[in-house]
């Protein structure tokens, strides 16, 4: 589904990522680890069209998209979440989760202010989407919340609704467990699942080693922007490199 | 469901037109209530400028961007229509939308470089856009009358019914003010106005949901522009004289303040934001010498207690109220 080969970016004289090559094949959920400042949101940044990559190329479904806009990417089908979350906190819930239906809400202003009884219509039947979508969250109550209110991990869900509400072919999703307590990551990797069963491929950045070995079916691992190992968790578990460049270094804090 | 459930469900569901209505049938027994010509004359200035400022809110409140010089855009609207019906003896109606179109082409040439800029440079372009106008206005004067404006504008008419008293102007004015209303409220509830309500939020995580940002913002500006357009139209027929001075920048920085007293990102905020800035001088009168200060000091305070602005800040503290009041009964 997502081919990279040779992808660098430099920032500068500085290479943030150095000739990564990876696929991600769909219905699956591979994740992105690595040690702190090896790459990962920069890699998905340049997948998504936020930084325009130094060389390399980017495939999605066969088509090249390293040189296509972020909203040109976005309607193509891949989703992502953020970090430092990006909700809008002056929006209800709702309002929320519906802009993640922008590229199907239709793009000209002019019937957008007439509202014929056809955009009411559609308009309706998004809603019923978003409060689909809030539902599988767990979050159908608060749907006239002002997203501003609401506690970090249900806004993680926010987020999480926001990014699968349009059935993207792929989601990424940047540490969707950060800050998170045990309770709820567990429940996070149950929301991951089942959005693999219901046909999602997944995209994870994530620190939580936990996390990545129970819902990955691969891991890649990124070092100061080098994919040293691409392989099942099992597989990369036990790859040295990985344990010296990443896992040791966990052990050796903790 | 029983009968009061299904009204106060009907009442939810059409909450945004029956306000509407509601306002309309305001508007239309008004000047039976209140027929003194001054106050007509005020409330009809608050027709004009809630146009104005409804698009501007679009684009400041909305698409989160500045502009600076939007009484450019409406004083381009008013010299067009006079000198298009008066020097050239255009009718007005089809003057007025020949302006609002060339405003277009205008603001799609100004706004496409100056919305790569943004923030404090994005205030200095649309500045800089409104001296420039203001300058044209008074040096121009074989086309624009200078300084000493510009008069003889006929009013507008349908038919022989000509729209030359207060009264009269009224119905037009609110007409189109309302029409304005309805039609940004349908923007801001679609999914256009929500892709510019992202853009506001944060212009990455807008991007990432599909949102053309570049796009968006210039349809915003250009919209907003027109809007300004067609307030100076009618504000030229209406007084039948235009001068600079009613375009310069202290104009633009006063449509600035009613979107951002009535409150950034809110429809109803732009009409409360216009009616009171506009009506503010006037009450203030008893303070004869220091009503500056007062008028200075009331803006202060609303920015200090309600940063977003009248309307949007009341209803944005009601709603978290509400949340957490029904989050503490969920809990207990």
């Amino acid at each position: 589904m997502l081919q990279l080969e040779q992808v660098s970016k430099n920032f500068g004289g500085l290479p943030a990522l150095s000739e990564v090559s990876f696929r991600v094949p769909q219905g699956q959920i591979v994740a992105l680890i690595g040690p702190n400042g090896a790459g990962k949101t920069t890699l998905i940044n340049c997948i998504t069209g936020v930084l325009p990559t130094t060389s390399g190329r980017i495939n999605f479904r066969g088509q090249p998209i390293e040189a296509l806009q972020t909203h040109q990417i976005a309607r193509f089908g891949i989703s992502r979440t953020f970090q430092n979350l990006k909700l809008f906190p002056r929006l209800t819930v709702l309002d929320n989760v519906l802009t993640g239906l922008t590229c199907e809400g239709g793009d000209s202003m002019l019937m957008a202010m007439l509202r014929f009884p056809s955009l009411r219509h559609r308009e309706r039947q998004l809603k019923l989407r978003a409060l689909e979508a809030l539902d599988r969250f767990g979050l159908a109550n608060k749907a006239n919340w002002p997203a501003a209110v609401l506690a970090y991990g249900d806004r993680k869900r926010v987020e999480l609704a926001r990014a699968t509400v349009g059935r993207p072919d792929l989601v990424l999703l940047d540490e969707p467990v950060a800050g998170l307590n045990a309770e709820e990551t567990a429940e996070v990797a149950e929301q991951l699942k089942r959005l693999r069963s219901a046909g999602h491929t997944l995209l994870l950045v994530e620190h939580d080693m936990d996390l990545v070995m129970t819902v990955a079916d691969r891991v890649v691992v990124l070092d100061s922007g080098r994919c040293i190992a691409v392989g099942s968790p099992d597989e990369v578990r036990c790859n040295p490199l990985v344990l010296r460049a990443y896992l040791g270094q966990m052990e050796a804090t903790t | 469901m029983n009968s009061k459930e299904k009204f106060a469900y009907f009442l939810t569901l059409h909450r945004t037109g029956l306000t509407v209505l509601a306002l309309s049938l305001a508007v239309l027994l008004f000047p039976l209530v209140e027929s003194n010509p001054y106050t007509l004359g005020l409330t009809n200035l608050i027709a004009i400028n809630t146009i104005v400022v409804l698009g501007l809110n679009l684009f400041i409140g909305y698409a989160g961007q500045i502009s600076l010089g939007h009484a450019a855009f409406f004083g381009l609207g008013a010299y067009g229509s006079a000198i298009g019906s008066t020097t050239l003896g255009l009718p007005p109606w089809p003057t007025m939308l020949l302006v609002a179109v060339l405003v277009a082409l205008v603001a799609l040439l100004v706004g496409i470089p100056a919305l790569r800029l943004s923030g404090h440079y994005l205030a200095m372009a649309t500045l800089g856009l409104n001296f420039v106008l203001h300058t044209i206005l008074l040096q121009w004067d074989e086309v624009t009358g200078g300084p000493s404006g510009f008069s003889g504008i006929p009013s507008l008419a349908l038919g022989r019914f000509e729209f030359a008293d207060e009264f009269r102007l009224h119905y037009l004015l609110w007409g189109f003010a309302l029409l304005v209303l309805l039609l940004c409220l349908n923007l801001v509830r679609s999914g256009v106005g929500r892709g510019l309500a992202a853009l506001a939020g944060d212009e990455i995580a807008a991007a990432a949901l599909g949102v053309d940002t570049k796009t968006a913002k210039v349809k915003a500006f250009v919209l907003s522009a027109v809007l300004a357009s067609l307030a100076g139209s009618l504000f030229a027929h209406c007084y039948a004289f235009v001068s600079p001075d009613s375009f310069n920048i202290f104009v633009s920085a006063d449509l600035v303040i009613m979107v951002v007293i009535g409150g950034m990102g809110s429809v109803w905020g732009s009409l409360f934001g216009a009616a009171l800035i506009t009506v503010l001088p006037e009450w203030l009168d008893m303070f004869e010498t220091y009503k500056d200060f007062v008028h200075g000091g009331i803006l202060v305070l609303v920015l200090i207690f309600l940063p977003q602005g009248l309307v949007t800040g009341l209803i944005e503290t009601v709603r978290i109220r509400l949340a957490l009041r029904r989050s503490k009964d969920a809990a207990a």
